[in-house]
């Protein structure tokens, strides 16, 4: 029984695509060299955007605070280079929207020298100020969504959480970035991850890695202290495993309800690079001001993994890395199933952005469509138990309200049921088009 | 024999009994409705279209008869149809005046500044969820037919320059195109409002310009050649504003080099249509 425990490490449904991850994942990180022009947009985390507190012509410090959280979801910012603040004023962004970001110029004289306050006693920190602390440092999720890391932290009374789960799972394919992390700062993992179980009592540490990365598994159980309640999982390699509610499904054997988070089953998921962005804080004094990215995919001359400072515009990240290779079409921020395409090489790398994926005419050609054939592989796939198939239908003759009672908003649009079709229907395309309606459609005033 | 007839016996018993509850029923519960509601649905067209803000034509004919709305609410049906609607219930026409769906963009293909090429799943919804389709500009019509294929009447096709060309005949003014747009570019207004505001970009000057070369750049040439009050600049758009009073001249229009604002007679874009003709 305990030899086939290992195939149970998984959640139901779910598919295998190919993970591409042998482009970067022997490459260690590296740092690119400061540019000259940074954006950094006032919303880039779910929630309120942040508040400006410098005027155009300032100068700022790296690591210097430059926005204050907007309210309680939301976060602070901080400068990602030494320099001048040209304008605050509207930018592209990532979704082809105009939003409102600070802009600043480097100093290319500057030493570039983290204006980092020292590390802070997180030991005597009461709950309330290590959550402010967390909220002002800036921190969120950087798996990819964003969502600030205090919101996750402020349990409500009588909720307990037992076990700090984090994802090292990386289903996405291409990305590498939490891969390297795992590899080469695994002591800033471990000490984060104590600091974030002790402040949120919980009993123990489970890391989450998929199978496919035993380097990283080995490393981080050879850094273990011994006495630290601290457990690296192997988990079948599967997307989406890294998907908050499947990784506990796959780890505790527990389900999430739909509608309920999974402080709801007493677990707390952040991602590697969170845990690590909390330690470089609370040890070191060093706020979100850099992110490991991954640039990959076939139309990128020299794949990296890489320290970018925020607000880098993805024209310098690739043009760092020998640039794009002729016949590219598309560059996606993110990975490829969940990350979006940009119109732009002049949008930012924001916090949640974890890839810049290149991909050239053969991976983006669009395939010909068919009638669904009703085989249910898009079903077979769906984590979530939806009926993808069905809304997909709905969608395409506009009912997007009957889309509602199929539990349309449960969809995380990971992007399975698309990639398991074998007519080629776009269908989270559709669902995210639906939802969109639902969401921002403007009712008639009539 | 006589388990022969128990069974009709019985069925017929029954038949009297029900019968004649059904038979109270109709003498004390019996609703009156109004045949003039009937009558007044079948003189509606029947699209159910919801332009009237009822939910469908039968709702709508009720409220008629009880004199709540007036026929002219219904902007689908044709002048007769809404004249022979009041004869027959004897109330006032109030035919509103007729309003058509009015796009607040006039940057096309030809115009707006390409950056990228779309090529992802089809329609404007889908482009606005990713990248904001191809064109520069964020707050433009992204050309991609959404409204086309939401309009009910036909009314709407897309012209060579990517643009829907409303048809102001056909147009009924149902609120389905101003629904379909995800950047809310369609607007209904009078078609006798002739000064119109063709363009969505919030921006002034250059950098409006560098976007889409029929930018509104908020130069404010046509606040002052209007009469005074009629036209004001909000959020570096001109707003105009009909009940201000003061008389809609053309003039306001001349001296704007972008065509942003125009005097339109009856459909938008017939520049663009002649331009059209011209290359074929």
């Amino acid at each position: 029984m305990k030899a086939l425990g290992f195939l149970r490490r998984s959640f139901e449904h779910g598919v295998h695509p190919a993970h591409h991850k042998q482009q970067t994942a022997d490459l260690p990180i590296q740092r690119v060299p400061f540019g000259k022009n940074y954006i950094m947009p006032l919303g880039q985390h779910i929630g309120v955007p942040a508040k400006a507190i410098v005027a155009a012509g300032e100068r700022v410090k790296r690591g210097q605070l430059i926005a204050e959280p907007g309210g309680f979801v939301s976060t602070g910012l901080h400068s990602p280079v030494s320099g001048t603040v040209t304008e605050i004023g509207d930018f592209r962004g990532v979704d082809g929207r105009f939003a409102p970001a600070i802009a600043i110029e480097a100093d290319p004289f500057a030493t570039q020298q983290v204006d980092a306050g020292a590390a802070l006693d997180w030991q005597s920190l009461s709950l309330e100020d290590f959550i402010a602390a967390v909220q002002m440092a800036g921190i969120v999720g950087m798996g990819g969504a964003a969502f600030p890391a205090h919101v996750k932290l402020s349990v409500p009374d009588g909720v307990k959480i037992r076990h700090l789960l984090i994802n090292g799972a990386e289903c996405e394919p291409y990305l590498t970035t939490d891969h390297r992390l795992m590899l080469e700062r695994p002591e800033a993992l471990l000490e984060g991850a104590e600091i974030m179980r002790q402040k949120l009592g919980a009993e123990e540490t489970v890391i989450g890695v998929e199978m496919n990365k035993p380097d990283a598994i080995e490393t981080l159980r050879k850094h273990i202290q011994p006495g630290q309640p601290v457990r690296v999982v192997p988990l079948k390699v599967k997307y989406p495993q890294g998907a908050e509610k499947m990784m506990i499904k796959s780890v505790f054997d527990k389900e999430v309800p739909a509608g309920q988070l999974p402080r709801d089953v007493g677990v707390n998921v952040n991602n590697v690079g969170t845990i690590v962005a909390i330690a470089d804080y609370f040890l070191r004094g060093m706020p979100l001001i850099e992110r490991v990215v991954t640039v990959a995919g076939p139309g990128v001359t020299y794949p990296a993994n890489l320290i970018v400072p925020l607000g880098t515009p993805v024209r310098d990240v690739v043009k760092f890395c020998g640039g794009l290779k002729p016949g590219t079409r598309e560059i996606i921020m993110g990975g490829p199933m969940m990350g979006r395409p940009i119109a732009s090489l002049d949008v930012p790398i924001l916090k949640g952005c974890s890839g810049v994926l290149v991909f050239t005419e053969e991976e983006t050609a669009r395939r010909k469509e068919y009638p669904c054939i009703s085989c249910g592989r898009c079903l077979e796939a769906c984590p979530y138990f939806l009926n993808p198939s069905r809304l997909a239908r709905l969608s395409k003759a506009r009912m997007f309200d009957e889309m509602k009672a199929l539990n349309v908003f449960d969809c995380v649009e990971c992007g399975c049921c698309t990639f398991a079709c074998p007519s080629s229907i776009p269908i989270v395309q559709l669902i995210r088009t639906a939802k969109d309606d639902l969401t921002h459609r403007k009712e008639p005033d009539a | 024999m006589n388990s022969l007839l128990v069974a009709p016996a019985i069925m017929v018993g029954i038949g009297l009994f029900f019968g004649t509850i059904l038979a109270v029923a109709q003498r004390f519960l019996k609703v009156d409705e109004d045949p003039r509601i009937e009558a007044t649905n079948e003189l509606l067209p029947g699209t159910n279209c919801g332009a009237c803000g009822q939910p469908g034509c039968l709702p709508f004919a009720e409220k008629l008869v009880k004199g709540e709305v007036d026929p002219g609410q219904c902007t689908v049906s044709t002048d007769e149809n809404i004249e022979q609607i009041a004869e027959y219930l004897e109330v006032d026409a109030g035919r509103a005046e007729k309003l058509v769906a009015r796009l607040r963009c006039n940057g096309g293909h030809l115009q707006a500044n390409q950056i990228a090429e779309y090529r992802g799943f089809e329609g404007c919804r889908g482009a606005a969820v990713v990248s904001g389709g191809g064109k520069g500009c964020a707050w433009g019509c992204l050309g991609l037919a959404d409204c086309e294929a939401a309009c009910t009447f036909d009314a709407i096709h897309m012209n060579a320059n990517g643009l829907p060309q409303v048809d102001t005949e056909k147009c009924r003014a149902c609120p389905d195109c101003v629904a379909a747009c995800p950047r809310d570019l369609f607007e209904l207004v009078p078609l006798n409002q002739n000064l119109y505001v063709q363009c969505n970009i919030p921006l002034a000057g250059e950098a409006a310009t560098q976007l889409c070369a029929v930018a509104c750049d908020a130069c404010g040439k046509c606040v002052a050649d209007a009469a005074p009050g009629l036209i004001t600049m909000q959020n570096n758009l001109p707003v105009i504003d009909y009940a201000a009073g003061g008389e809609p001249r053309p003039d306001a229009v001349f001296r704007c080099a972008t065509r942003s604002i125009v005097w339109l007679e009856r459909e938008q874009f017939q520049d663009q249509e002649s331009r059209k003709a011209g290359v074929a």
